[in-house]
């Protein structure tokens, strides 16, 4: 339908005359806008407790920690871990109130306990305290309620059991972080499984619960050295599922922060394991669509690499121009802040590894229509120690840029951008004005070289077309009639 | 391929020397190697060309090996290349150089972007079945195996699919080989690669020997079944199709059911619901005796589960699992064993499972017979009918026709038709939609004096409806309606209601008024269009709204080949010179554009062309009124034509 409106000034419009009647004047928005007022049905609430048992003993209060003698606190604690282990039906909010109640109670004592006793973590409680917590956080997580989850535009579902479970995690941290605890003893029981389905609640669409998990994997990932491996190798199997399988992963800047502490704390020399990681999980992972919810922290991995080893930059930057984004612009403008993230921290030996390439790409962004990009590639320009390294390799960078900004410089719509190409110009004539001066002088002829090889090129192809027509109508017509003309323009084109 | 390398093969090395020093490598390669990625990526979209203008020889020496070294490229050119190669065997010289593309799939098939691996493992199928039993041996079984072998994860990965192609024409010995590298990636430790092999599992154990499926496949199922990763175990359930149709009732009951039962239970919402997914499936490779022991009591199961999403996918699997009961005792086990679950459904807490329900629960009528859907069925379509979600509501609407075939149209409408009222004033539109595009369907058989009394104020009023897309079905609907009840019909109920419009204060209803008048006119033949519709047309040429006097200009065009001459001559042509004066561009546009319509059609009528089938005009092809005709049609009246064109489009 046509979606002209009406001139704005339809009453001073004349009216032809001799065509009537005419009708009166018009409202110009017809209808009312009825279908705007759009309430989005949540569907109802999916339960994440697939075992729980509704026909369950009742929980009566115990005696508080705090007021049996020494001899029966250990005693007390293993019913009190117990009482913790039942679960509760939170999708139906006033069910068994009372035993909500007594649970809350008694895990708030228990954190209460475990934070401030000592003496209280001897190991016959370890088993029962890892069992209490893996009934309660190990769960399949249940179906997200919105398949298109955006983690930036949506509403995270939030855990319904969260009253519980929040206790439960506060609990585990503190037993963690407690000055009594024992890793040597806890490691009989958070194994490799353990921490295989503690990585799996990573998913969970709940901040909340992520939160406390990140601290919590960190815990473990500094207290139990046996366990690192393990976790580096399964964090890179989300990763990699998450990057060429199944784009769906609500926890990973998570994982990324608590990797960004890890690759902190690498020794030197890295192990081949750790550069195989940056170069063939981390650098991958750029090219994921929803990049924007955990670039901050991903571009921190990649820095912290770095600067570890600045043998790795040339890998990085090669690897970060061949995830380029061709179409999302929002994304172009991470990758070129991490790159001058990456900039910042660069070694001049390394600079020249990838001068070319790179500053193509830079090219390529200003002269991007969509002007926050090309404003941030032109920001490059502003950074004292960018500007530094190219005025030190004016020869190999000029050139790269200079015909793309001349020419982006006349032709792009944006103002802002055009008088910032303006100064990025006058900064390369202050700098090397002689080489800027030939640049200008060569500029048309480059165009026109451009354009004559591209008519090479078409020739060219249409000569292989013909040549392989021919072929397949018969072996005759090729033989006789050999594309002589091609000849000199293809070896000209081939030389330059 | 045929095509591009029959010729080639038969005459390359001959026909190709000629031409061949014409194009030095080195300049293919130039092109090949081009800094802008898009000339790159055209290049190697060409590059049976390339290959073809080198000859099968040099394409082998020079060409492929340069392939080969530079896997460096973008994904993007690299899926190119995949693609190509899987067509290239007669370009290299045929079946008995088959194996020389093996070198630069292998690394395509060893990159990280799945897209570009599985495309270079599917040229490697295609390639595969061109290789002689001898060559298989010789280059592609040590392919697969350095693939299956490799350190990284997308080699391995790779292989998998590989495997199935080779196996069959090994001999024994490499079949034994074969097997061993297949089963150490069942058990891989990389999760993506136990994937990879579960999912191909399946596939595998088809091509296998009935005893190896016994002892080696179902112990890699079984163990792929109870995978720590759920994602690994739910595409063992694919598998399960698959290894099942192998094996006897027997084996079946003892091999694989106590697996897929576990399976239907797993903890897991995801496997539980692939489970429910695959059902129909499941059921036709186990049997009818295991279906009624083992898998109904797990369908029940399935359809009450505690994940909506595994409800909803069990919901979708109804109608089809209904189907598939053997005959015998069929009504009844649907009856006592399956419906009661249904009507649980019916009032589900969760949307996606009512409307899965929905689009299927309809054909249950055909199953159950007319006396069994009028009694159980026809109080939970009702109920469906009612529902608050608008997509089960419309699930209903949109099968209606195969409770039709058991039940008549009387029976359904009659308690069908309050609901279809209420649902004509729908809040969302989609499902207004759908009732429209149900109408003409409803109106045949409904009769007209039921249609006049119950249902033409519902179609009057989605004209006016604030949706355009409604508004534009509504009058398509007054076409067809006119098409069943005739003119007379037309004439005395609907043209009168559309015409009133045209003085409506609101320009949109205007414009109704014209859309209407173009989807009507050719239906109501050329006395109504030129006496009752043309006057208002032409007298809403003087709207103040642009947007209405261009659409005058158009509808003109339109109803044009309808109206005879004088008419043409005397009211049209006037009124659409004014507006091609108009102040307006688009109203001068399309008043242009309607004026040498109008002319062509005037020329047209005073030298009638007994030879041209179809009009000839340049301008009339742009409009799509006038369809081709018979020859003849266009010489006589304009009555006949009229006439003729009441038939359907």
């Amino acid at each position: 339908m046509e979606t002209k409106l009406p001139p704005a000034s339809t009453p001073t419009s004349p009216s032809s005359p001799g065509l009537s009647p005419v009708p009166p004047p018009d409202k110009v928005d017809g209808f009312s806008r009825r279908s705007l007022r759009r309430a989005r049905p949540r569907r109802s609430h999916s339960s994440s407790q697939f075992r729980y048992q509704s026909n369950q003993q009742e929980l009566t209060p115990l005696p508080l920690l705090k007021d049996v003698p020494a001899s029966e606190l250990h005693e007390l604690l293993s019913r009190k871990l117990a009482q913790c282990g039942v679960m509760f039906d939170f999708l139906d909010c006033v069910a068994d109130l009372k035993g909500k109640e007594v649970k809350r109670a008694a895990l708030n004592e228990l954190v209460e306990c475990v934070g401030s006793t000592r003496g209280v973590l001897i190991e016959p409680v370890y088993p029962d305290i890892i069992r209490m917590i893996s009934v309660n956080i190990f769960r399949t997580l249940p179906p997200s309620e919105n398949p298109e989850f955006d983690p930036e535009e949506d509403e995270p579902n939030l855990e319904p059991s969260w009253p519980h479970l929040q206790l439960v995690y506060e609990f585990f941290l503190r037993f963690l972080e407690s000055p009594d605890f024992q890793p040597s003893v806890a490691k009989r029981y958070v194994d490799q499984k353990f921490v295989l389905m503690l990585l799996e609640l990573f998913d969970s669409e709940d901040p909340r619960e992520r939160e406390y998990l990140k601290t919590i994997l960190h815990r473990v990932y500094g207290k139990f050295l046996g366990l690192r491996a393990y976790i580096r190798k399964q964090c890179s199997h989300i990763f990699l599922r998450f990057i060429y399988e199944f784009e769906h992963f609500n926890g990973i800047a998570e994982l990324l922060e608590i990797l960004g502490s890890i690759i902190n704390g690498f020794a030197l020399p890295l192990k081949t394991e750790h550069k195989q990681f940056l170069v063939r999980v981390l650098i991958p992972l750029h090219s994921v669509k929803s990049l924007s919810v955990f670039h901050a922290q991903l571009a921190y991995c990649v820095v912290q690499f770095l600067e570890k080893d600045a043998t790795l930059t040339e890998h990085v930057i090669r690897g970060l121009l061949k995830y380029w984004p061709k179409t999302c612009t929002q994304k172009e403008v991470m990758f070129l802040g991490e790159m001058e993230e990456i900039l910042d921290v660069i070694e001049p030996s390394q600079f020249v590894k990838i001068q070319e390439p790179l500053f193509k790409q830079v090219a390529r962004c200003v002269s991007s229509p969509h002007f926050q990009v090309a404003e941030r590639a032109l920001y490059f320009w502003n950074n004292e120690y960018i500007l530094s390294l190219i005025e030190d390799n004016c020869h190999t960078v000029l050139p790269a840029v200079f015909g793309t900004l001349y020419q982006v410089s006349k032709e792009h719509w944006n103002q802002t951008i055009v008088s910032l190409i303006y100064n990025v110009l006058k900064t390369f004539m202050e700098m090397n004005g002689k080489l800027f001066d030939e640049l200008t002088a060569s500029y048309k002829l480059e165009k026109q070289q451009e354009q004559q090889k591209a008519r090479e090129r078409q020739e060219l192809w249409q000569g292989l077309e013909e040549l392989r027509l021919r072929r397949l109508q018969g072996t005759q017509g090729a033989k006789e009639a050999p594309l002589q003309r091609l000849t000199p323009q293809v070896t000209g084109g081939g030389q330059s | 391929m045929a095509g591009v390398a029959g010729p080639a093969t038969g005459s390359g090395a001959a026909g190709g020397d000629g031409d061949d020093s014409l194009y030095p490598i080195a300049v293919l390669i130039d092109e090949l190697r081009n800094e802008d990625v898009q000339l790159r990526l055209n290049s190697i979209k060409k590059l049976s060309t390339i290959a073809l203008a080198l000859g099968v020889e040099r394409t082998r020496t020079e060409l492929l090996p340069f392939l080969t070294d530079t896997i460096y490229d973008e994904d993007e050119v690299l899926l190119a290349l995949a693609e190509q190669l899987g067509n290239f065997t007669g370009l290299v010289g045929g079946p008995d150089f088959a194996h020389c593309l093996l070198p630069p799939l292998e690394s395509l098939a060893t990159v990280e972007e799945t897209v570009v691996r599985d495309k270079a493992v599917e040229s490697l199928r295609q390639i595969s079945q061109e290789h002689t039993p001898v060559a298989l041996e010789a280059h592609f079984v040590p392919l697969v195996k350095r693939l299956a072998s490799g350190d990284w994860f997308t080699s391995r990965t790779s292989a998998c699919g590989l495997f199935s192609v080779c196996y069959p024409r090994a001999s024994i010995a490499v079949k034994g080989e074969i097997r061993q590298y297949f089963r150490s990636l069942c058990s891989d430790d990389t999760p993506m690669v136990r994937r990879a092999a579960a999912s191909k599992l399946g596939e595998f154990a088809k091509v296998l020997e009935l005893d190896s499926v016994k002892s080696e496949i179902v112990p890699l199922f079984t163990n792929l079944a109870s995978d720590e990763q759920d994602s690994v175990r739910l595409l063992a359930v694919e598998a399960c199709v698959s290894i099942a149709q192998l094996l006897s009732q027997d084996d079946i009951e003892a091999l694989v059911m106590p697996t897929l039962r576990q399976a239907a239970e797993d903890k897991s919402w995801r496997v539980r619901y692939m489970v429910a997914d695959k059902f129909s499936e499941l059921q036709k490779a186990v049997g009818p005796k295991i279906t009624l022991n083992d898998l109904i009591p797990a369908f029940q199961n399935l359809l009450k589960d505690c994940e909506a999403e595994v409800r909803a996918a069990a919901a979708h699997k109804v109608k089809e699992l209904c189907e598939n009961l053997p005959m015998e005792g069929r009504e009844t086990m649907i009856m006592n064993q399956i419906l009661p679950y249904i009507k649980e459904l019916v009032s589900d807490t969760n949307q996606h499972v009512k409307s899965a329900l929905a689009s299927v629960i309809m054909g249950l009528s055909t199953i159950l017979g007319k006396e069994n859907t009028i009694e159980h069925l026809l109080p939970l379509f009702l109920a469906q009918l009612k529902d608050e979600c608008p997509e089960v509501r419309l699930n209903i609407i949109s099968n209606l026709d195969c409770v039709n075939e058991v039940i008549g149209i009387r029976q359904l409408s009659q308690s069908l038709l309050p609901a279809i009222v209420e649902l004509a004033e729908d809040a969302k539109w989609r499902v207004r939609l759908a009732i429209i595009e149900y109408m003409p369907l409803l109106a045949g058989q409904l009769g007209v004096e039921f249609f006049d009394e119950k249902l033409n104020s519902l179609c009057m009023a989605w004209l006016v409806d604030h949706v355009y897309a409604i508004r534009e079905a509504a009058t398509n609907n007054l076409m067809k309606l006119v098409q069943k009840f005739g003119t007379e019909w037309a004439q005395n109920t609907i043209v009168p209601k559309v015409l009133v419009m045209a003085n409506d204060p609101n320009y949109l209803h205007r414009m109704t008024t014209l859309f209407c008048i173009n989807a009507l006119s050719e239906a109501c033949g050329q006395e109504i269009t030129t006496k009752q519709m043309l006057p208002i047309v032409l007298k809403m040429a003087g709207d103040q709204v642009a947007n209405v006097r261009f659409n005058v200009a158009k509808s003109l065009q339109k109803i044009g080949p309808i109206l005879d001459t004088d008419a043409l001559q005397e009211e049209v042509k006037p009124v659409l010179q004014k507006l091609g004066q108009d102040e307006d561009m688009d109203v001068k546009y399309f008043a242009q554009e309607a004026i040498s319509a109008v002319a062509q059609r005037l020329r047209k009528l005073d030298f009638p062309v007994k030879d041209s089938e179809e009009p000839s005009a340049p301008g009339a092809d742009k409009n799509h009124f006038l369809r081709p005709r018979g020859p003849g049609e266009d010489t006589g009246k304009e009555g006949a034509a009229v006439r003729d064109s009441q038939a359907p489009r």
